[in-house]
């Protein structure tokens, strides 16, 4: 059971569209869970409004309702609101019948869910040996900078991997054939939400993020968080065009990296990008030669 | 710095709006060495704490808590396991629960956002 969010309708179609097409290629069908509904983007921290753990647990109760134990997330930031509402109400009856009984709907939420990234899916229970079977063009050359930002590690509760060391996304690239490298900045955050209010503090971190990929020798960066995307590609854009001396960074979809290792770049819909991958994938792909 | 009565109200409306223990801060700064953002605040972390357990109301017109975007890079440092975005969600919340508003409508300019960078700054900073 597999739950997009609004951005991977939108903004992160080229996501959607390439973990599809992986997950084919993986044996894998991602039925998307009927009736869904914005998660709320980010957890709320404050411990008195359970208003704003609604839209979290109503996913999860719908996942329920159709019959699945477990519901699988790509974006980052649906995977870390979803997993903190669920634990909250794991561990607070209170909260979860105050919940239940404000949603009315058809059936109260048993906490039996289980969320999980698309991360761990190809991790724990695919293996590496198998992500790494269809590939038909191996990225030898290619040096990968792994973004992990902030929502897939943090908190240490519900995160998929260690906060400060984590390997999952370095063993991605190295199943697909690619070469990791290691940078400082793999882990510190892009800047988020600040990208409506303060833009500034988004271009400094698009700047020092990328740069910080660059000099570690990297092709290209990737993410699984729509929204490190934007901040990445869009403003890291917008910093190149106020200081020409950058040197642009492409930022990839975990699984567009995927699409393309396994022969079919034209799923990625690369031609959205700020930054263009195209002279740095060395695969020319119909959607690039249209340009 | 005298500590009155409605002084002691913050640090309790703080501790129950956020779930934290204020004192178990010993000041030790290890969230302010991990945050990205520091250079943009007119308080770091450990400092918007501090002024907290000591009452000083001016804390709430901080900028620093605006600032912080939750991406826990203090949370996973704390030794004393303070969830330190709570406790900046916290005094965004006493700010909005005033009706005021972080972000003004009227002046945001949206075109090109992408809904997900929308969403989680109307959550963060709209009452």
């Amino acid at each position: 059971m597999y739950y997009p969010g609004c951005s991977l309708k939108d903004t992160a179609i080229g996501f959607e569209e390439s973990a599809m097409y992986a997950s084919e290629q993986l044996g894998i069908h991602l039925k998307e869970l009927e009736r869904w509904n914005c998660c709320g983007t980010v957890y709320s921290l404050a411990t008195d409004n359970l208003m704003k753990q609604v839209a979290p647990i109503r996913n999860l109760v719908h996942a329920q309702e159709e019959g699945y134990d477990t519901l699988y997330t790509l974006c980052s930031m649906c995977d870390n609101t979803e997993k903190r509402a669920n634990r909250l109400v794991q561990n607070d009856s209170e909260k979860l019948d105050k919940i239940n009984s404000f949603m009315d709907l058809e059936e109260d939420y048993r906490v039996e869910v289980t969320v999980r990234h698309y991360l761990e899916l190809l991790r724990d229970e695919l293996g590496w040996e198998k992500v790494s079977k269809p590939v038909q063009s191996p990225l030898d050359d290619l040096k990968v900078a792994p973004y992990y930002g902030c929502m897939l590690t943090r908190p240490k509760e519900i995160g998929l991997d260690d906060p400060h060391n984590p390997t999952v996304l370095d063993d991605l690239i190295t199943s697909l054939g690619a070469t990791p490298v290691d940078y400082p900045y793999h882990s510190e955050c892009c800047g988020s939400y600040n990208t409506v209010e303060n833009q500034e503090i988004v271009l400094k971190q698009a700047a020092k993020i990328s740069e910080g990929a660059d000099t570690a020798g990297a092709d290209l960066l990737i993410t699984s968080c729509p929204l490190c995307h934007y901040n990445l590609d869009t403003r890291q854009r917008e910093y190149a065009q106020q200081n020409p001396s950058h040197k642009p960074v492409p930022i990839l979809y975990i699984t567009q990296l995927m699409a393309v290792a396994y022969g079919n770049p034209d799923v990625c819909r690369f031609e959205e990008h700020a930054i263009d991958p195209s002279n740095t994938i060395p695969i020319k792909t119909k959607a690039l030669n249209k340009r | 710095m005298k500590i009155t009565n409605s002084d002691q109200d913050l640090v309790a409306v703080v501790e129950e709006l956020s779930g934290q223990n204020l004192y178990a801060c010993f000041q030790c700064g290890k969230c302010s060495a991990s945050c990205p953002f520091t250079d943009e605040m007119d308080e770091l972390p450990n400092q918007v704490i501090r002024r907290v357990q000591i009452g000083d109301k001016r804390i709430l017109s901080s900028r620093s808590p605006w600032v912080c975007a939750s991406c826990l890079s203090c949370e996973v440092e704390c030794p004393k396991g303070n969830d330190i975005p709570a406790i900046m969600e916290a005094i965004r919340e006493i700010n909005l629960r005033r009706n005021v508003d972080e972000t003004d409508l009227n002046k945001l300019d949206t075109d090109g956002l992408p809904e997900i960078a929308l969403v989680s700054n109307f959550r963060k900073k709209t009452g």
